[in-house]
Order: structure tokens, then C-alpha cells, then sequence
């Protein structure tokens, strides 16, 4: 039962009428959520920055306010300010629907992630699906930008959102199968429940292909094709600016959060461990996740457009299958964890040796 | 079998960039901290040595926007006394050609590069303002007799909070993380 619920119980206790017991927690909750969503988004867009910084050996943004804290919440503001301009030729409506568009879906994922033990707004029992169904809308946004802002560049970053949201689906959901399978459910909750010993160990090959999706599904590097500073400049944001900017500028951090959240929930045993309290230790595993992309984006350059491809095709996508059918027989059997943590690892390293030699570009020459 | 092939060239890159994170930074946080610029930096002011100068009046000769004004009388043994010697910085565009054609060395670009002032008359040098003093002292650009007067290249740390004082000179080597870091 989740807070939600009890706070409902507590209302009918309390001989509330019938409709205040059905929309103060709902309200409440979605307050709570909005606004939590909002903080660790400015938080992160800092830390971005100043660990972005820090590998670059600079200091990043310092002057304004503590360690430059409110730097984030100046550039909004600046943001918000200024002035909204559209292109004289673009396609109004769609224009302007597109930031909601891209925006709203990725408040939705966070109605499935628990933050600590019941705080969730639904526990949905199909909650893994639902996560993937609404985590796919947002390119429907993206796409609307960069048709109606009626620019070469953008149209480009829209194909390319296109192609590689569709590439990366797929082995983001066959490598959730896995989780699944093991947990039993597809309930946010019970997955989180049944991981005594985080997922990540258990299948580390799945962890692995579901981060690698996740990255390219939230445009990070070294994905992050369809805003290619250097080559199409920004991307399908290009003609946007003002707060319809800030809407798209949120949304990247926003999914970021979002699928941190997911991954922190379904492999790294979401907000349980010892001693500290269950939301700490989400936020911690959240903020790892995150440092770790920052970390990639601090190393790795940019993939071409047929590498980025072929590694979905070609690398992610058998892999996926071949991790799932080996956790639907180590599951069928009922092996011991223990065995299938050793299991998973050995199989995890043969497979990308193996695969990896068959995974080849340009003549024969591996070059992703 | 190369294994830079399967993985371990990005776990090795991504080593180098963590290592990155234990350095510190080369950035100078500029108002907070100043660099105590090279001996042969050629700044943006001119250093006027009073005992040297002869009045002959070359540099304003050589000046290519006619920015230099001096004017002088007879004195002793007939020598030239310089009564005014002026330079609006405003107007100069630091050729350093007055200093090239100065024959007696009169003349030497200095070491500061910071000429912003809040009014234009703050920006006309004067003969006081010219002449060579303790915080106004020739670089060793093209000038390296004065090489072992200035002090080593070096990071100075002013405070934040008390009115840019000065603090600490820290040589850049040892250099660890500054205040604003």
C-alpha cells in the first residue's frame, strides 16, 4: 500500500466528503512529485556543470551563490526572459505544442518510480510497460520540433531521433525482460522487493545493454547525435527560445532523471540498503547513474550515424536476445543466485569477446 | 588477440579522464586571483625613466597618432628640462614605436595589461603617472637588463571578501586548489 493510499484512508477516517478524499492526495502528490522533480533537475544541471568542469580541469560555474548552486535557477531566469521568438514560416501549433509534448511524458514516467518505501504515486502492476509506452512519446515531440521549425538542421536531428529511438527500443525493452523474469512482475515495487541482491549482479549483461538504450534514448553522449553541436548545431531545438527553450532544457535533464530513477529501481535495488534512510540511498544511486553519464560524456566522442546504428542492430540487439533466453533458462532450472551472479559474468564477458569479433565495420576492421 | 578491440580501449580512456578529477584546475579565477604575468610580458602602458630622458622630443616625433606631448626649457649646462610629458592612453595604440626610437632607452613598455579606467581624463598619463616607481616598473620585454628586478611568474591570490588585498604568492607549480575552486 503506498502513502497515497494510506493518506486517502486517513481523509475517509476523518469523514471527508467523498471528492476530497479522491483529489487531496492525488493533488498533493503530484505537488510533491512536481516539485521534487524540479529540484534534483536544478541540482543536476549544477553538478553537471561543475563535474563536467572538474574532468575538464576547470572549476566550472562558481559565482553565484555557494559553489555556484544557484547558477542553475540564474540561467532560468535569464531563460525565461527573453524573447519568444518564432519563425515566420514555421508551422505555428505544432510549434508550440511540441516542448509540451516533449515535456509532459517524462513527468508521467516519475508516477512509477518509487522513492522510498511507498512513495510512488501508482503502483501500477504493469509498471515496466508502462514506463517504456510513455518514455517513447517524447520523440514524438521532438520530431513535431524539428518538422515545424522549418530548418534543414532540425529536420535532421528529427530523422535522426527518429531512427535511433526506434533502434534503441528494442533492446531497452528485451533486456527488461530479463529483470521481469527474475523479479516476477512487472510491478515497479515488487521488482524492488524481490532484489536481495541487486539486478546488476545478477545480470550484468542486461544492466549493461539497458544503460547503453537508456543513453541513447535520453540523447546523451556519446549518443548525442541529434543535438551534434559541431555539425547541426543545436538540433531540433535550433529555432526555439525563451521558455519554450527551458521546457526542451528540462525535459533533457528531466529524462535523465527519469531514467536514472528506472535503472537505480530495476538493477541497482532501488531505495533499499543499510543504515541511511530508503530516500537517500535513492538519490545516491540516482546521482551515481548520473555522474557516470557525465563521466562518458567527459571520455567518449561522438558516434557516426551508421556506427550508431549498426551498434543498435548489430551489437545491442542480438545480445538482448541471447541475454534473454539465458535468464529464461537459469530461471526455468531455478538456479541458485550465487551461481547465476558467476553464470551471468562469465556468459557476459564470452559474449561480447565473441560478439565483438563477428561485429565488424568498414572491411573487416572493427571500428566502433 | 587485442583487447582494445573488446572494450578495455574505453575502459582506458575513461580511466584517464577519472584521474582528470584529482588534478587541479589550470583555470585562474581572475578577480579573485591574478597571475603574476611573465618577466617579458609586453603590457599596455609605457614607463618613463625621468633620469634618462633628454627632452629631444624623438618619441613625439615618431608617434604615429601625434599623441605625445612634450614641451621642455633650457636648464643647467643647457641641458633640456621636461616641463610637461604627456600620453592619452585613450588615444594610444601601444605601437611602441616611441619606444624603438627613443635614443636613450627613455622609454620601456610596462607590465600591466589592466588600463580600464571610469573617465577619460583618468586615461591621459602625466609626468608623475609616466615615470618608473616600486608598482610601476618596465617589463624585460626587449629590455633584458631589468630581468632579475621583476618577480618569477607566479600565481597571487588576493581575498575575496577584504577589498582585493593581497594575500599569498603561491608559485604556480605547487599550485592546489584556489579559493574560488
Amino acid at each position: 500500500m503506498t502513502l497515497l493510499d494510506q493518506f486517502q484512508l486517513l481523509l475517509k477516517a476523518e469523514n471527508w466528503p467523498d471528492w476530497a478524499v479522491y483529489l487531496t492526495p492525488a493533488v498533493a502528490g503530484i505537488l510533491l512529485i512536481i516539485v521534487f522533480i524540479l529540484t534534483i533537475v536544478i541540482v543536476f544541471i549544477w553538478w553537471e556543470r561543475r563535474l563536467l568542469g572538474r574532468f575538464q580541469l576547470r572549476t566550472g560555474p562558481n559565482r553565484c551563490g555557494p559553489e555556484g548552486i544557484f547558477q542553475p535557477i540564474a540561467t532560468a531566469i535569464k531563460i525565461l526572459l527573453k524573447e519568444d521568438i518564432v519563425p515566420e514560416k514555421a508551422d505555428k501549433l505544432i510549434h508550440f505544442m511540441a516542448p509540451v509534448i516533449v515535456f509532459v511524458p517524462i513527468l508521467l514516467i516519475f508516477a512509477v518510480i518509487p522513492i522510498s518505501e511507498g512513495a510512488i504515486l501508482v503502483d501500477l502492476n504493469v509498471g515496466i510497460i508502462y514506463v517504456i509506452a510513455i518514455s517513447s512519446i517524447s520523440v514524438i515531440g521532438i520530431f513535431m520540433a524539428a518538422w515545424a521549425s522549418n530548418n534543414k538542421y532540425s529536420l535532421i536531428a528529427g530523422m535522426r531521433a527518429i531512427a535511433q529511438m526506434v533502434s534503441y527500443e528494442i533492446p531497452v525493452v528485451l533486456s527488461l525482460v530479463g529483470v521481469a523474469l527474475v523479479a516476477g512482475s512487472f510491478s515497479m515495487i515488487k521488482i524492488v522487493e524481490a532484489q536481495a541482491i541487486p539486478y546488476v549482479l545478477l545480470q550484468p549483461l542486461g544492466f549493461m545493454i539497458f544503460f547503453l538504450g537508456c543513453l541513447a534514448e535520453m540523447n546523451r553522449c556519446p549518443f548525442d547525435l541529434l543535438e551534434a553541436d559541431s555539425e547541426i548545431v543545436a538540433g531540433y531545438h535550433i529555432e526555439y527560445s525563451g521558455m519554450k527553450f527551458a521546457m526542451f532544457y528540462l525535459g533533457e535533464y528531466g529524462i535523465a532523471l527519469a531514467y536514472a530513477g528506472v535503472i537505480a529501481t530495476l538493477f541497482l535495488g532501488g531505495w533499499q540498503g543499510p543504515l541511511l534512510p530508503p530516500i537517500i540511498w535513492f538519490l545516491i544511486k540516482v546521482f551515481g547513474i548520473f555522474s557516470v553519464i557525465v563521466w562518458m560524456r567527459a571520455t567518449l566522442p561522438r558516434l557516426r550515424v551508421d556506427q550508431l546504428m549498426s551498434f543498435a542492430w548489430k551489437f545491442l540487439l542480438p545480445m538482448a536476445v541471447i541475454n534473454m533466453l539465458i535468464i529464461a533458462i537459469e530461471v526455468l532450472v531455478g538456479t541458485m543466485q550465487w551461481l547465476m551472479i558467476i553464470l551471468n559474468f562469465g556468459l557476459a564477458a564470452l559474449l561480447i569477446l565473441l560478439w565483438s569479433r563477428l561485429f565488424t565495420l568498414g572491411g573487416g576492421r572493427v571500428e566502433v | 588477440m587485442k583487447f582494445e578491440r573488446y572494450g578495455l580501449g574505453i575502459a582506458k580512456g575513461m580511466a584517464l579522464t577519472f584521474e582528470h578529477l584529482f588534478r587541479s584546475p589550470i583555470t585562474v579565477q581572475y578577480p579573485d586571483e591574478k597571475l603574476v604575468t611573465s618577466k617579458r610580458i609586453r603590457g599596455n602602458e609605457l614607463v618613463w625613466f625621468p633620469d634618462k630622458c633628454t627632452g629631444c622630443a624623438t618619441c613625439a616625433k615618431s608617434c604615429p597618432q601625434a599623441n605625445i606631448i612634450i614641451s621642455t626649457h633650457r636648464g643647467d649646462e643647457s641641458k633640456f628640462v621636461v616641463d610637461k610629458f604627456e600620453i592619452d592612453t585613450g588615444r594610444c595604440i601601444f605601437c611602441g614605436l616611441c619606444v624603438e626610437s627613443c635614443p636613450y632607452d627613455a622609454l620601456a613598455m610596462g607590465l600591466s595589461y589592466e588600463c580600464a579606467k571610469y573617465r577619460r581624463s583618468d586615461l591621459v598619463m602625466n609626468k608623475e603617472k609616466l615615470a618608473v616607481s616600486a608598482d610601476h616598473q618596465p617589463s624585460a620585454y626587449f629590455r633584458p637588463q631589468f630581468d632579475n628586478k621583476l618577480p618569477e611568474q607566479s600565481l597571487l591570490l588576493y581575498d575575496k571578501k577584504v577589498g582585493g588585498q593581497k594575500l599569498s604568492f603561491i608559485p604556480l607549480s605547487k599550485r592546489k586548489r584556489g579559493p574560488g575552486a
